[in-house]
């Protein structure tokens, strides 16, 4: 017993140092040197200052040219990420959910006037996993259109091709459904594409 | 429901299916000890480490010196994590200035990992210093898989062995675990995970301000290179709180893909390596061929659950998939794909909230475990639970056909049955007995979340996945309080939560694993007889049915009523609460 004691310690130290220091910093040292761009979080520079990362959601609320972020059961904060975790016959999720909608109704319909609750996506009302997700399925975009549009004055056409422009998939389709990272979206407007 | 998220299943048991034969070989090679591709890397490394723990000439051990090495090494192990976790104030990495987690709560993280559970009551971005992750858990990820995978072929040894009595030396194979198995994977991996989006840095955050002229924060760290040990070695944990459902940890619909399948693929491979060991490859085929069956079965169930919208979605006049929880870069073809793989498996990581998945959705991923983890299971630890159904199917047959039972041609007696049944109960007993301790008792029910059928449902689920050592949660159940995350300040640990939990994930680790180990000793070594007109094959399709159905048949005697208590009166009312 003593003999595998020590033999235990030895084991536990060393493989300490190999798989807890030296495994680690080997594959961060590779990482960062070829992909030094998705090793830092995918971050998004303007003008040599950091205004996101592609994979983590901001929260747009109140700002009427931007499209908005999925909702979020945490504020958006990468640092205690969080679902709701309500279950699926809670009432607190249902009137949440429903809050959600009259909102979303309510932000979008002035610039939608055909705008109904049964044409509004799932992922618009609903929080997220993770609550910092980046995406929005391209239903929810092309209802959002309307209104970048119309603050914007831009034709709603051409947002809704540089929509299509924007969609993305995994594997054609066959890994996931087709989506769009909003922040890139709302930059990409800033900069004036669309125009 | 869509054709590409069938046919999405489809290509996984294909791909898993195609990759089983192919690393199932190479882990039978690495043991036998025969040469292989890697050898001229690691060979020299190899040879001076397990000279350095088992001596110059590592003499075989009986089942219980093997034993007797997997506890000193694991309580060892245990030990070493509770330090890093109690010393996290004063160790190096740790720019945030977090404290060290509360006692309670670093026993249950202890036994968690030590147990190859992966289940945090803790945020890790929010909780853990970057030297704990690395140090702590991820080669504590590591080490426990590498005890299960030695275990699975020590008592493989034993199931095979026609004279000898000696089933291997614990630190020889646990050096070719570690350095020939879980290391090169997990490399190759970490890289992938990397180009498909995940960080890997010794930068903590960086905080910047929004477009929208707010305040935010990238929390980052090291996170692939944990990933996906945790994912390999089945022990599940995040490096974030929210596990796979964070963009760092799961980039794409990809990555999701080639994680679900990092999951399974040691589980099922060992499946091969066994029919290698016994000398029948349709052997492994057969164990092989219930688990991927049973997982295909729950992954149409759940995905067909999670296709439709929840009662609360409903209510809400909201309609579509049940989004709740689940990430927009993931159709719930993905997400319901990795909720099945994690729980099949003992792994447990997960990219979406099970606690918002509808009634039946739920369950799957709760049946799944209460099969004892058995369809593929954790790494080593599925393939011994397994074994220990067959010789219960091979009990029950014989007992039908009036023979003494026999399996790999060698008889099972009272003696072995004896200790098959403690192993397939223990597990069941202790989830039960918890689950009714915590719910009949005023400290138990501070830990819920959700009111009505939910909340006894996340108990439930909190004790199966604990005990099972999967490490999957209806996360709503509460065992950590942090007022102020990130870091530590004013936090405290739920102390009966705490210490049931750990207590169950170390009583469910190690029970059936010694059970097994006794068994394969047992068996070791023991005469064969030669096959006859009147033997009755376990490689065949009639086998694996008459597998299936003791498999469902235990599960559901034990757990039938429970279930119907939380998950399915859920499924079968449309009312909310």
């Amino acid at each position: 017993m003593l003999r595998q004691l020590r033999s235990a310690a030895i084991a536990v130290v060393l493989f300490t140092v190999l798989l807890g220091l030296a495994y680690p910093l080997a594959i961060t040292g590779v990482a960062q040197l070829l992909w030094t761009h998705e090793a830092n979080g995918s971050r998004i520079e303007r003008a040599g200052r950091t205004v996101g990362s592609t994979l983590i959601a901001q929260d747009f609320s109140g700002v009427a040219r931007y499209f908005q972020s999925r909702p979020s059961a945490s504020a958006y904060e990468s640092t205690r990420t969080a679902a709701s975790n309500l279950g699926p016959n809670s009432q607190r999720l249902s009137v949440e959910i429903q809050a959600r909608m009259t909102a979303f109704l309510r932000r979008e319909r002035p610039f939608d006037p055909g705008l109904s609750a049964a044409s509004v996506p799932a992922d618009a009302v609903t929080a997220s996993g993770s609550g910092v997700d980046p995406d929005i399925s391209l239903a929810d975009a092309r209802i959002q259109a309307h209104r970048g549009a119309a603050v914007r004055h831009l034709p709603l056409a051409a947002v809704l091709r540089l929509i299509e422009a924007r969609t993305e998939s995994s594997a054609g389709g066959l890994f996931g459904p087709s989506y769009l990272d909003v922040l890139g979206l709302n930059l990409a407007l800033d900069e004036g594409r669309g125009r | 429901m869509t054709a590409s998220g069938w046919l999405q299943i489809v290509v996984l048991i294909a791909a898993l299916s195609a990759l089983t034969p192919l690393l199932g070989g190479y882990i039978h090679h690495v043991f036998s000890g025969e040469r292989v591709l890697l050898a001229r890397a690691i060979g020299p490394a190899e040879r001076r480490l397990t000279r350095l723990l088992a001596g110059e000439e590592p003499a075989g051990q009986d089942w219980r010196s093997y034993a007797v090495s997997v506890l000193a090494f694991s309580a060892l192990c245990w030990l070493a994590l509770f330090v890093i976790l109690r010393a996290q104030g004063i160790e190096p990495l740790n720019p945030q200035g977090f404290g060290a987690p509360p006692w309670n709560l670093s026993f249950n993280a202890a036994s968690s990992f030590i147990s190859n559970t992966g289940w945090q009551f803790y945020g890790g971005q929010s909780t853990l210093s970057d030297f704990s992750q690395m140090a702590g858990i991820t080669v504590h990820s590591f080490l426990s898989g590498a005890v299960g995978l030695a275990v699975a072929i020590a008592i493989t040894r034993g199931f095979a062995n026609r004279t000898k009595t000696h089933l291997g030396n614990f630190w020889v194979d646990l050096v070719r675990a570690l350095l020939y198995v879980l290391l090169p994977l997990a490399v190759a991996g970490s890289l992938f995970l990397v180009a498909e989006g995940s960080v890997q840095t010794l930068a903590t955050s960086v905080q910047l301000s929004t477009l929208a002229a707010g305040r935010q924060t990238l929390a980052l760290g090291p996170v692939a290179s944990q990933k996906v040990i945790t994912l390999l070695s089945s022990d599940g944990g995040g490096f974030y709180g929210v596990n796979s459902a964070m963009p760092y940890e799961d980039p794409t619909g990809l990555a999701n893909f080639v994680e679900a399948l990092m999951v399974l693929a040691i589980p099922a491979a060992l499946t091969s390596t066994y029919g290698r060991m016994v000398g029948n490859r349709r052997q492994g085929w057969a164990l092989y061929g219930v688990m991927a069956l049973m997982l295909l079965g729950g992954a149409a169930v759940a995905y067909s659950a999670e296709a439709r919208p929840s009662p609360a979605m409903r209510v809400a006049g909201v309609h579509g998939q049940n989004l709740e929880g689940k990430e927009q870069r993931f159709s719930v073809a993905d997400s319901t794909l990795a909720a099945v793989a994690g729980t099949a498996s003992g792994d447990g990581a997960t990219n979406a909230a099970l606690d918002s998945y509808t009634g039946l959705g739920g369950s799957i991923p709760m049946a799944n475990m209460m099969t004892g983890e058995v369809i593929f299971g954790g790494v080593g630890s599925g393939l011994f639970g397994m074994l220990l159904m067959v010789l219960l199917a091979v009990f029950i047959a014989g007992l039908m056909v009036g023979r003494t039972p026999e399996y790999l041609g060698k008889k099972i007696e009272a003696r072995e049955i004896k200790m098959v049944t403690v192993g397939v109960i223990a597990v069941p007993l202790i989830v039960l007995f918890m689950s009714a301790w915590a719910i009949s008792a005023r400290y138990g029910l501070r830990s819920i979340f959700n009111a009505g059928p939910q909340g006894f449902s996340e108990t439930l689920y909190a004790y199966t996945s604990q005990a099972n050592n999967n490490g999957s949660a209806f996360a709503g159940y509460v065992g950590f309080v942090q007022p102020h995350a990130p870091g530590n300040a004013g936090s405290s640990g739920v102390t009966f939560a705490d210490l049931a939990g750990g207590s169950a994930m170390l009583l469910g680790r190690f029970l059936p694993m010694f059970v097994a180990l006794a068994v394969a000793g047992s068996l070791s070594g023991k005469r064969t007889i030669a096959a006859g007109a009147g033997t009755m094959r376990t490689d065949t399709v009639i086998f694996a049915v008459l597998l299936l159905a003791t498999i469902s048949i235990v599960a559901l005697l034990t757990f039938v009523p429970s279930l119907m208590l939380g998950p399915i009166v859920q499924a079968l009312t449309g009312r909310l609460f």
